[in-house]
């Protein structure tokens, strides 16, 4: 046998040890025929429409799209990116609640993540610039569909749910804006409680249900807090679940123009 | 050519075979292209054939092709019926014969078995109607020009994420979220400011009746209104072109907002007042890390 390099070497056993891997009974359990992980994947028409209808993949995609809708330009990727977010602040969120106590201590919980807790500031910033990214990218999202006409029929009631999407997304920030409980924090959800107690005839009594009491106390930051990772986020995902569902039902992206 | 798994190849080769009456190894050799395909006279399944008297029923004129022998044109008397039946003889289309084309007449042949129902019966036919042979699926949507989403969707979006993420990373590290003292019930910053994406709506109520400003347009106007939109526009067009008033109603409305969060967030100051952030510096706590950025 002739003498292999160093590099050759490695690159035989490093190939025959992934394909040995990946042949196996166990990787071959997790990857159904068709992904791009499993022993033998060659790049035809039709393995690539099983790398999405063979996986948990299709449930956020047909196999197939319209041409024009994978242009960047069209979609600007606006829906995909809320989405995006939504998961990103899903996943801080879910760290900061590790180092965080929605009583008297929330103010002191936040300091300490932010000078004592390896990585605490960055992923405090990222979830509260992504909040606030959230709310911007889903309003450009819904300008981008006005502006294609996007939501005429059949995509009618897709717009309805989006209605609906951008104000849970609203509320959630709203809501998580509390909860640092810093004078910033405190003041803004008080502007915020007054314009809702301007409400004709119930003004004073929604105040009260969302205040838990007549001003902002740490009675409203565990209301908040509550609504903030749980009633809120339970919501949004089932009318992004019906939103999507909408978006393939109703026959893929809209357009061209 | 895609390589179609055996399995379904046969099985597909066992429907033709069955509704041709060929055998399976024929249909699977014309499947896979190594020998020619049979060819099946496709004529109406139900002719109009009168009774009692017997007679020389004309069947349509059988089409003449080189491999399939044509149906028997005449039926002698017993025959109360006349079926043209799609010559299925294995034997006959496995033997191409192109001389046969330009053969003039069919031989003649009695087919008494194939049409021997009840011949003592007088039984009068009418034609009920003709079945004429097509498919049972209609394609009822024109074909669009679709590409596969793995990867030419996936890939875009995948790129997309990363790039975001990398944003919102570099954007943490740079930028330090505001936090200021501990909150305290009894001492009101001035002003006192919403969210920003409240802004726009703080900055309204200054002007108007809060009743209208702080509930009338965000729930009248922001909920109901946009949720109204897709059944008031009823304009079918989808063409910028062709929809100018419903553009000019957006635009207008993404500049209103737009400047009243930029008027609520830069140039209210204290009391509510107005104030140039150039001058006299910016009330909005959420920018203090971008105002004082070294
Ligand atoms: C949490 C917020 C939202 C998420 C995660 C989201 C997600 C998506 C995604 C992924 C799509 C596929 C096409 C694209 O990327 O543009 C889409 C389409 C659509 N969205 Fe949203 N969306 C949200 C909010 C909204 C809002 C606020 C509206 C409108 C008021 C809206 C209305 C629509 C409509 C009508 C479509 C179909 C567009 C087309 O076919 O071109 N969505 N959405």
């Amino acid at each position: 046998m002739a003498k292999l390099t160093l590099k050759e070497r490695f690159k035989k056993v490093s190939a025959g040890s992934g394909d040995a891997a990946r042949a196996s009974k166990f990787a071959t359990s997790i990857f159904r025929p068709g992904s791009p992980f499993r022993k033998g994947y060659s790049d035809s028409p039709r393995n690539r429409s099983y790398v999405v209808m063979n996986n948990v993949l299709y449930h956020l995609h047909p196999v197939k799209v319209k041409r024009h809708g994978v242009r960047l330009s069209y979609t600007l990727c606006l829906g995909g990116m809320s989405f995006f977010l939504f998961i990103v602040l899903t996943i801080t969120g879910i760290w900061l609640m590790f180092y965080f106590r929605p009583t008297e201590m929330a103010y002191a919980d936040i300091q300490a993540l932010q000078t004592s807790v390896a990585f605490g500031s960055l992923v405090r910033n990222m979830h509260r610039w992504g909040a606030h990214l959230m709310v911007l990218v889903v309003f450009l999202h819904m300008s981008r569909v006005f502006y294609h006409g996007a939501y005429k029929a059949p995509r009618e009631f897709n717009w309805v749910i989006g209605v609906i999407l951008l104000f849970l997304t609203l509320f959630l920030s709203f809501t998580g804006y509390l909860l640092p409980w810093d004078q910033l924090a405190i003041w803004a959800v008080t502007v915020g409680g007054n314009m809702a107690s301007y409400t004709p005839v119930f003004g004073a009594q929604i105040k009260f249900g969302l205040f838990a009491g007549l001003e902002a106390t740490t009675a409203t930051l565990l209301r908040f807090y509550v609504l903030h990772v749980l009633f809120f986020p339970f919501i949004i995902v089932i009318f992004m679940a019906i939103h999507f569902w909408r978006v393939r039902k109703d026959g893929g992206i809209s357009g061209p123009l | 050519m895609v390589d179609i798994p055996e399995h379904l190849l046969l099985r597909s080769a066992e429907a033709r075979a069955k509704a041709l009456g060929i055998t399976v190894e024929q249909a699977l050799a014309e499947m896979k292209g190594e020998s020619a395909p049979t060819v099946v006279d496709d004529k109406p399944e139900v002719i109009e054939v009168d009774l009692p008297t017997p007679v020389e029923a004309e069947a349509p004129a059988p089409v003449e092709t080189p491999k399939v022998e044509a149906a028997p044109a005449k039926a002698e008397a017993p025959a109360p019926v006349e079926t043209p039946k799609v010559e299925e003889a294995p034997a006959k289309a496995e033997a191409p014969a192109p001389a046969k084309a330009a053969t003039p007449a069919p031989p003649k042949a009695d087919t008494p078995e194939e049409v021997d129902f009840a011949p003592e019966v007088k039984v009068t036919q009418r034609l009920l109607t003709v079945v004429k042979a097509k498919p049972i699926q209609k394609a009822a949507s024109e074909p669009v020009d679709k590409v596969n989403t793995w990867p030419h969707l996936m890939l875009p979006e995948f790129i997309s994420l990363m790039a975001m993420m990398a944003f919102l990373i570099l954007l943490s590290a740079i930028l330090q979220a505001p936090l200021l003292e501990e909150a305290n019930p009894n001492i009101t910053p001035n002003p006192a400011k919403a969210p920003w994406y409240f802004l726009g709506l703080q900055e309204a109520l200054s002007y108007w009746d809060p009743q209208i400003a702080g509930v009338m347009i965000p729930l009248v106007i922001g909920l109901i209104g946009f949720a109204a939109i897709p059944y008031i526009d009823r304009n079918k067009e989808n063409n910028p072109s062709k929809r100018k008033y419903a553009i000019m109603m957006y635009t207008f409305f993404l500049a209103g907002a737009g400047t009243l969060t930029i008027i609520g967030v830069l140039f209210r100051g204290p009391g509510w007042n107005w104030t140039y952030p150039w001058i006299d510096g910016i009330w909005f706590d959420d920018l203090l890390d971008w105002i004082y950025f070294e």
